[in-house]
């Protein structure tokens, strides 16, 4: 039996007279869709589902959830990997699915005004026959949308060359929960003021509710290719990843799959990997034709000096699509190997690369739970994949606390807990290990000033400072206690 | 690595002035006093607080203390042929990290490399309680929080001290070469943004008085395929050093003022105006106002004189729903607003 809020029919008559019925959903069969996001552990029903079709509409909504003092909760596509658009029990979700339009498309500046709604990869298509395409490409962009890329600040493949979500926007719309509605950014490269664009970039939704995006777009580059490099060992990969970019080369990709990996995905589509290899590095350059032709040969000649076992280079765009397929099949390639796996997302300097990887393979036996590792090497972004069981008791306990010491390890090792996935519900209690009461105090006054009664998206992202306590890992930062001096709570 | 900590020192004089609610004028170089209103208060100075603490090439992130000078740092990356990509001007050899990153200008390669904000990694900063606080870190990618540490490029100093800075270095290109056009602006510009469209290695442009500069930054192979489709003359990349540190005779007008517009907008064929970023940067003489202007044509505008810190509104005005906002961002940072008060705009 689902506990239901007291006011719960009083509050959907409300929101019915904003909204036409079919978009007000509160039935708990047309909740359910929306009961998780692509963290699936958590789950939660909210109090009801609603989706507007305009920017009056959300205005309506969120006048009248500050009235009540209800919280929202935005969401987007719903394959955010941290629990950021769960629902809350008592919440409304509000889902921007009807903000599905690109609005225009500026050839001469090359950028595209885009409703929040739109999946990542129907910008690209949509300006294909431009020659233009924008760049962040987060392995799920056939699903994600535009607005939860940038709550996410997400990534991709193709970051380390043309960056995070956070460089390739000029412009948001945004609605505060006060109703108030800012400009955010503009269509010249800077504006005057504070960079309200990077605060709002990764914000988890914590700060307004998106409703408008103009995006950067790139053309296409006149050519791209991929080398497949083998390794018989992690860290010989690790340490190549480094000497190629040491060496001044700027790949546009640069991937590592290890062993396990490597099987996994080949078993699923067929890419033609070096099955026996400890690891694989995917290493892509793009640009002109010249430029890719002088760039290929130099970093096969370093990787080769690296310790490569095999070098191939992709012969011709099918050869190239194949290679990139066992990587972008990785994920759905590893869950064949397990009923559950769980995906981490710590970020490290790269020249720590061989040995977190050690120290997250002794993890793996302390805990007797396999992992998988399949990351942006060129970014030291790791995705450790935890195997495991949901069905047999416990182990989902086990898993997750397996997860939080690997990203104990990365804060360790100058790392973070999160390099795109996000805090959410996920990392609430990591935060505190990355950040000590004064930095997160400090967070809580910027939500502050966005959102005073904390209404948007409440207990995500930033942990309370009691729940740090709690958690016990209010202590030691960066090796020492912040201002000694002052009384602890 | 060497170099002067003065972290618990500006931390305790912070302190100070936030129980007494003294304002502080924070400076370390100097070189960018005109950028901005004049601050009255006591001086917070930054320099001395200096020194590399940590650069690896491999890693591609430098991090130093906010007073280390921007010379002696762009010689540690030049040693391993990597360079500020968004090439910070310096106006004087006593320029500072801090300053750079405070002020958030950028040079002639913003439009196509980034700006000062993109290459912000992490940053340790001193707020106006008088809090040592460390935002994001010196990985590549990090999302745990908000953004703080991009926040504070532009900011200058009015939401915390900057102290420890950790910026994304890039690799300096194998060639670089400038070609010159003699052609109009409109016609100059359609031609760019043409050859943008085709991805050809442009990192740097500049109108000025008939001629367009564009600067190609790539292979020597690329390079010269390049000029082969464009054409144009080749000719020395002076031009680019005088324009990123400001030296160039435009720079020297008093009633200078700075445009930052769509990139294609209205783009004049007007003489004494020198257009860069492939369009979306202009530096034009006026005796008149040119907020009004700039806000209509969808950018903004700042009073630009080298010479003199202003009383008069430097930066674009900004709408009350955005100023609103301002106000409690800058509460949020500097309950009792010492950290350079008034700087930006009156109100903060
Ligand atoms: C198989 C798979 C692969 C993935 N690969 C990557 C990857 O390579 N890189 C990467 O970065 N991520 C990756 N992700 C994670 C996820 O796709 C991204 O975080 C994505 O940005 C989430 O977008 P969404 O539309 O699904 O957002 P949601 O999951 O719906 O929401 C995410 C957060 O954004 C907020 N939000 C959503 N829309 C708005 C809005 N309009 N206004 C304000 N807040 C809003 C929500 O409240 C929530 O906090 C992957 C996920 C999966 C399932």
């Amino acid at each position: 039996m689902i506990p239901t809020h007291p006011n719960k029919s009083l509050i959907v008559r409300c929101l019915q007279k904003i909204l036409p019925a079919a978009s007000v959903l509160h039935e708990t069969e047309d909740l359910r869709p929306y009961e998780c996001d692509g963290l699936s552990a958590y789950q939660q029903l909210p109090l009801a589902v609603v989706l507007p079709e305009t920017v009056d509409q959300i205005d309506q909504i969120l006048t009248f959830c500050t009235k009540q003092q209800i919280p929202v909760v935005a969401r987007g596509a719903g394959t955010g990997l941290s629990g950021g658009a769960l629902p809350l029990e008592n919440g409304i979700l509000v889902s921007l699915a009807k903000f599905n339009r690109i609005l225009h498309i500026d050839i001469e500046n090359r950028t595209a005004v885009v409703q929040p709604g739109v999946r990542n990869l129907a910008i690209s298509d949509a300006v294909r026959e431009y020659g233009l395409y924008y760049a962040p490409d987060p392995s799920s962009q056939i699903a994600c949308s535009i607005g939860g890329n940038v709550a996410e600040n997400a990534g991709g493949v193709h970051c380390l060359k043309y960056g995070l979500t956070v460089h390739n926007i000029m412009k948001l719309e945004v609605v505060t929960i006060d109703g108030e509605h800012l400009t955010i950014g503009s269509d010249a490269l800077d504006s005057p003021g504070y960079d309200l664009l990077a605060l709002m970039t990764g914000s988890e939704g914590l700060l307004g509710i998106i409703t408008e995006i103009t995006v950067k777009l790139l053309p296409t580059p006149e050519t791209a290719n991929v080398i497949l490099a083998s390794f018989d060992d992690v860290a010989t990969a690790g340490q190549a990843v480094s000497n190629v970019i040491a060496d001044g080369i700027l790949p546009a990709g640069l991937e590592l799959m290890d062993n396990a990996a490597v099987g996994a995905a080949d078993d699923f589509v067929n890419a033609g990997y070096p099955r026996d290899a400890a690891a694989i590095l995917l290493c892509e350059i793009d640009g002109s034709d010249t430029e890719v032709a002088d760039q290929l040969s130099r970093a096969q000649q370093l990787l080769q000096r690296s310790g490569a076992t095999e070098i191939r280079v992709a012969k011709d765009e099918q050869q190239r699509a194949k290679f990139w397929a066992g990587r972008k099949a990785a994920f759905p390639a590893v869950g064949r190997l397990s009923p559950d796996y769980y995906c981490m997302d710590g970020t490290i300097p790269r020249h720590q690369l061989a040995d977190v990887l050690t120290r997250i393979s002794e993890l793996s036996d302390e805990y007797g739970l396999p992992i998988v590792n399949v990351f942006h090497a060129g970014d030291g972004n790791l995705h450790p994949l935890i195997l495991y069981d949901a069905n047999i008791e416990g182990e989902l306990e086990r898993t997750e606390e397996l997860g939080g010491k690997i990203l104990e390890v990365c804060v360790e090792a100058g790392g973070t807990i999160t390099g795109e996935h996000g805090v959410g519900m996920e990392k609430i209690n990591q935060m505190c290990v990355q950040f000590n009461e004064y930095e997160l105090q400090q967070f809580h006054a910027v939500k502050q000033a966005f959102d005073p009664n904390g209404l948007l998206n409440p207990g995500k992202g930033i942990p309370t400072l009691h729940r740090c306590a709690e958690f016990g890992a209010m202590h030691v930062h960066h090796g020492q206690l912040p201002h000694p001096e002052l009384e602890r709570f | 690595m060497s170099g002067n900590d003065k972290t618990e020192q500006l931390r305790e004089q912070i302190v100070k002035a936030c129980r007494a609610r003294t304002p502080l004028v924070i400076n370390a170089g100097n070189s960018k006093s005109f950028y901005g209103r004049q601050v009255e208060g006591e001086a917070l100075p930054l320099d001395g607080h200096q020194g590399i603490l940590s650069y690896q090439a491999s890693e591609l992130v430098i991090t130093a203390r906010s007073g280390t000078r921007l010379d002696e740092l762009e010689a540690a990356l030049d040693q391993h042929n990597q360079q500020l990509a968004f090439e910070p001007p310096l106006h004087t050899d006593q320029a500072t990290l801090g300053g750079a990153v405070a002020c958030g200008l950028s040079g002639p390669a913003r439009a196509f490399r980034g700006a000062a904000r993109d290459f912000v990694l992490g940053a340790k900063v001193i707020n106006g309680k008088g809090e040592l606080l460390q935002f994001g870190g010196q990985v590549m990618k990090n999302v745990a929080g908000y953004d703080v540490s991009r926040l504070m490029a532009g900011a200058q100093g009015t939401l915390g001290v900057l102290i420890e800075i950790s910026l994304k270095v890039l690799p300096k290109s194998e060639a670089e070469t400038t070609l010159a056009f003699e052609v109009d602006a409109a016609q100059g510009h359609q031609w760019l943004r043409n050859w943008l469209h085709e991805g050809q290695p442009i990192s740097a442009s500049c109108h000025y008085q008939g001629t367009l500069s564009l600067r190609l930054s790539s292979t020597e192979n690329s390079i010269k395929q390049a000029h082969s489709r464009m054409g144009g003359e080749i000719v020395g990349n002076e031009l680019w050093h005088q324009l990123r540190h400001q030296t160039h005779p435009c720079f020297q007008q008093d009633n200078l003022w700075r445009l930052s517009l769509p990139p294609s907008t209205n783009i004049h064929n007007e003489d004494d105006q020198l257009i860069e970023w492939g369009g979306a940067l202009r530096w034009k003489a006026s005796n008149n106002d040119l907020f009004e202007q700039a806000r209509r044509l969808h950018g903004h505008a700042t009073r630009y004189a080298l010479r003199a810190a202003s009383r008069q509104q430097v930066f674009q005005p900004l709408q009350p729903a955005m100023l609103a906002i301002h106000k409690r961002i800058k509460q949020a940072f500097d309950p009792h607003s010492i950290l350079n008060p008034c700087r930006l705009y009156e109100e903060l």
